[in-house]
């Protein structure tokens, strides 16, 4: 147990610290890295405390995909050298306002937090926990029989991500040579094959 | 102190929230920083969920959680590729120069 809230404390700090670090780096891709660190830790946290799989994935997907598409953006807009803009310039009025709603929001948590009480047997579930199978094959085999409908959806709400991100970035190139498929598809051996009666010892002249 | 329980999972989520919330009023001005930081309020909740599911010994928190992490994936593809047609366009990404919006 001791062990336990060691691993915690250590991950959670660095969780904490590097979220912090992601609001306020001076530059975008320090906030970047501070997040990708940030993933990882909460990654940690959720193996450590039972949902391996969960863990797993945002360890592959988020890190693995989402925090490197915002490195790539980021690098490839060049906005890189984008100073935070609280520390230059004038400063802006919105912020003790900011300030005061979020510091509301976390006490308000916290207060939640501290006051709030198990009850016994919270309800009765046909999900429950069960021992001696792994996190995966539970989720398993909740996600593909009850909830298939929300699986499904999920898909396709990565499917319409997909079309509308290529859909924003697709742009027409002058001077690029592509495929014509009309062209491709209508072709017929009339007009694409040519039958040469080549006489012996003579060959045949090509592309003349 | 040493018992680690569902409150201090719920207040580490409530401190990345708050964090999330703050950098959001704070990087007003920094586009990339604000999906940054909504994806920092997404991952508190996610670990709220998490923290529940396990503590209460229900599954279906997980399942949500694997629902959230799809939303959020769709919705940082999206808002970069926002980001990326409105920078080819403009040159820039400044919030206060984006005010050619209309509706």
């Amino acid at each position: 147990m001791i062990v336990h809230s060691i691993f915690f404390y250590f991950f959670s700090v660095i969780a904490i610290f590097s979220s912090l670090m992601v609001i306020t780096s001076r530059s975008t891709i320090n906030s970047v890295f501070f997040l990708i660190l940030d993933f990882i830790s909460v990654g940690c946290l959720f193996i450590m405390v039972g949902a391996e799989f969960l863990g797993m994935i945002l360890l592959i997907v988020y890190v693995g995909a989402v925090a490197v598409l915002f490195l790539f953006v980021v690098m490839m807009l060049n906005v890189a050298e984008q100073k935070q803009s609280w520390f230059i310039g004038k400063k802006s009025t919105h912020i003790p306002t900011g300030l005061i709603v979020s510091v509301l929001i976390l006490l308000e948590l916290l207060v939640v937090v501290g006051g709030w009480k198990y009850k016994e047997n919270i309800m009765s579930s046909g999900t429950l926990l069960l021992s001696g199978i792994s996190n995966t094959h539970q989720l398993g085999l909740v996600m593909y029989t009850d909830y298939i409908l929300y699986f499904q959806l999920a898909g396709i709400v990565l499917l319409l991500a997909m079309i509308g991100a290529i859909l924003l970035t697709f742009r027409e190139r002058v001077g690029v040579k592509k495929q014509s498929y009309l062209n491709q598809i209508s072709r017929d051996p009339s007009n694409a094959v040519e039958l040469i009666e080549v006489k012996s010892n003579q060959g045949v002249k090509l592309d003349d | 102190m040493t018992e680690i329980g569902l409150g201090h999972y719920l207040s580490l989520g409530a401190i990345i929230f708050f964090l999330g919330v703050i950098g959001i009023f704070l990087n007003r001005k920094n586009i990339i920083v604000i999906l940054m930081s909504i994806e920092l309020i997404l991952l508190a909740v996610n670990i709220n969920l998490i923290s529940f599911s396990i503590f209460s010994g229900d599954i279906l928190g997980q399942i949500f959680t694997m629902l959230i992490l799809t939303v959020a994936a769709a919705e940082a593809a999206i808002g970069l590729a926002i980001i990326v047609v409105y920078y080819r366009n403009r040159g820039s990404i400044r919030v206060e120069d984006i005010h050619g919006m209309k509706g």
